[in-house]
């Protein structure tokens, strides 16, 4: 049986239907991604994985015990890093990791191992307050304080938001090793750039789940055109190529743009001919030194594409 | 109990709540206790005489002659006692029986009324006991130039208008330790408990192995033990910088206490279970507990002399029953069959506030 099984979960807050029927499966040993932006519905997910709350309608099964009925026997083998910094500012390094060990009823050192290598970066600032540590480091102790108790089942909320992008690697490198050691792993994270870094991504928007995939098949699913285009002035870019006929969306994506072209219309005939003649009419609009190219399609398209 | 272990880090490392915790109730017995203390030099008194003998006119004379008192006048008849305190110009009426000197003689003893405006209950009880040893003084000197050696006894009896029991003057510590204990119990607990929760923590917590019971209890020692050491501190301060004395059974006064810092604990209890943030945390229990304490318990107005509505409200108030109790045992030196009631009524509130918080304690988020 896997480990976390998801059938048909609704939660509603007030007027807000915050989950609207998520089903899915997690296998043991696997780094299971929730990708999706703020307000998606990710927290909600986990707060019913974790038991902290009662799911309007649905059922979810952790390692085969009923969220509902079975929370105490959860609580005793999960862990849990919920998304907004939660160790106590006012303690040391060591004290909190000291605190959470007695609350999980273990020691710091019976799981030592288990911690060891993202602990010894932080052996450094063992005496140093939580509160007064960097964002990537406050999340690593998040990290082995949800771990000392040797979980079979990990659940991080968003634990690389805030985090510098060289810490997010590192993190994302620990939670493989974890992986490895047998270890279930649900994260979720706003950044698509992450997904690639998971087994299988779930993508959800506004309480849904649009599709679930591994990385890779989910970029080859991609079967639009795309490509990236780039001129002198990106804002009046993005305007005009939306206002072209045969381009189908326009997004910005970090320092360029990525258009799909519509196939269906007459006025497609070969891409090479599309090209240039996008070319003809951005340079009718002024734009100059423009690139336009081809490119394979990131979870972030992807996303675009599906939420659409 | 690292847990406890870490409650108390987490009120050593914040220096306003050390503060606070151990400053303010110093600060507020040696507020309350020395702001009433009023110097009294000159307090007109009358006098009702229907003696007019020898021993009357050295009483009169020597309390005349004291820096305290001034002499109003003198008053011919009963009837106007009222009129004269009304008019608010004298603090003092002494009364001497018919036959006041023949009757010391005779009997070797002989009363003497004081009527004090009991208003001002805390001028009214220095003017009185001024007055006493005034008179204590002056029967000794009676006794002393006797040749037969007879003691006379001249026996003050004390009424106090308006006021009669006194309510206040010794209220300040019995009050300001009500006061203290639900501050720190109640507000403490609440403001801890629901930190967690704004922190995130309480999250963790939640989804761990620990009971629930378990996470309170720890939340809970740290404060109860800072609360008997504030106890201490406030007994020892009023004992010793106010001169109000522990007549009664020391035991007996820390039992109560306990009894009511329990109640109080409770109390936190209850506003953090139904509460989601620290400020809300804080302004209920500044608003719900320390408020009434400081109006309805007997603190600042005497009960008895409240609208019949406010008194019905005072009877919820659990600071109001351990004043009670810490009078009897405190400063009138009474034993425990005096403060059954209070025991009960304070017992049984602890009881059902702690049922209820604890069924309230939330397991989950919402």
């Amino acid at each position: 049986m896997n480990p976390i099984i998801v059938s048909d979960v609704y939660k509603k807050y007030g007027k807000v239907q915050a989950l609207e029927g998520v089903s899915f499966e997690v296998e043991k040993g696997e780094i299971f991604g929730i990708i999706g932006p703020d307000g998606a519905g990710k927290t909600t997910l986990f707060r019913i994985l974790t038991t902290l709350l009662i799911p309007d309608s649905g059922e979810a099964l952790i390692d085969g015990h009923h969220v509902v009925n079975h929370y105490k026997t959860i609580r005793n083998m999960v862990g849990y890093m919920p998304g907004r910094f939660s160790l106590y500012q006012d303690l040391s390094v060591e004290e909190n990791l000291k605190v959470f060990a007695t609350i999980f009823d273990t020691t710091i050192q019976e799981n030592y191992h288990l911690i060891k290598d993202i602990y010894q970066q932080l052996e450094p600032f063992k005496t140093r307050r939580a509160g007064a540590l960097s964002g990537g480091m406050k999340q690593k102790l998040a990290l082995c304080c949800a771990l000392i108790h040797k979980p079979a089942i990990l659940f991080l909320d968003e634990p690389t938001t805030g985090v510098d992008p060289v810490s997010r690697k590192e993190f994302w490198e620990m939670l493989k090793k974890l992986r490895d050691q047998g270890i279930t792993i649900l994260v979720s994270t706003p950044y698509m750039d992450e997904a690639s870094m998971c087994d299988r991504i779930a993508l959800i928007q506004g309480g849904n789940f649009l599709k679930i995939e591994t990385p890779t098949n989910i970029r080859e699913q991609f079967k639009k055109i795309l490509w990236s285009v780039q001129s002198s002035r990106m804002f009046p870019l993005l305007k005009d190529l939306r206002k072209y006929h045969i381009v189908k969306t326009s997004f910005a994506f970090g320092d360029t743009h990525h258009v799909t072209i519509d196939q269906s219309g007459e006025d497609y005939v070969s891409d090479q001919l599309t090209m240039d003649y996008l070319r003809r009419y951005l340079e009718d609009k002024g734009h100059t030194e423009i690139m336009i190219q081809p490119i394979k399609a990131t979870i972030e398209d992807c996303f675009m594409e599906l939420s659409h | 109990m690292i847990f406890t272990q870490k409650e108390f880090y987490h009120i050593i490392r914040d220096r306003w709540t050390m503060m606070m915790l151990v400053a303010l109730p110093v600060l507020m017995i040696i507020l309350f206790g020395f702001g009433i203390t009023t110097e009294i030099k000159n307090s007109q008194f009358a006098i009702l005489d229907l003696s007019r003998d020898v021993a009357t006119q050295g009483i009169v004379n020597r309390l005349e002659a004291s820096d305290y008192f001034t002499l109003e006048g003198y008053v011919t008849n009963t009837s106007q006692i009222e009129s004269v305190f009304r008019e608010g110009k004298i603090g003092l009426l002494v009364i001497f029986g018919q036959d006041f000197y023949e009757q010391l003689v005779r009997t070797g003893e002989a009363q003497i009324q004081l009527i004090a405006d009991g208003t001002d209950p805390n001028t009214a009880s220095t003017l009185v006991s001024y007055a006493t040893s005034i008179i204590r003084g002056y029967q000794q000197e009676l006794t002393a130039s006797d040749q037969q050696g007879v003691p006379y006894q001249i026996l003050p009896e004390v009424k106090l208008l308006y006021n009669p029991t006194m309510e206040g003057a010794y209220n300040t510590v019995p009050g300001v330790i009500g006061m203290i204990l639900i501050l720190i119990c109640a507000m403490m607990t609440s403001v801890s408990i629901t930190k967690e929760k704004e922190m995130g923590t309480m999250e963790v917590i939640l989804v761990s192995p620990m009971p629930p019971l378990l996470i309170i209890l720890s939340k809970v020692i740290p404060y109860f033990t800072i609360s008997i050491i504030n106890l201490t501190t406030v007994l020892l301060l009023s004992v010793f910088a106010l001169n109000v004395p522990i007549v009664g059974s020391l035991w007996l006064l820390v039992f109560i206490s306990l009894v009511y810092i329990i109640v109080s604990l409770a109390l936190g209890l209850l506003i953090s279970s139904v509460v989601e943030k620290q400020l809300v945390a804080l302004l209920i229990s500044a608003m719900g507990l320390i408020l009434p304490i400081v109006m309805l318990s007997g603190l600042m107005f005497p009960v008895e002399n409240m609208p019949i509505a406010l008194q019905v409200v005072a009877q919820f108030i659990p600071a109001k029953w351990y004043i009670v109790a810490v009078k009897n045992v405190m400063i009138k030196g009474l034993g425990f069959s005096s403060i059954l009631k209070e025991f009960m009524v304070l017992s049984g509130m602890g009881l059902i506030i702690l049922t209820i918080s604890l069924k309230k304690f939330k397991i989950r988020l919402e």
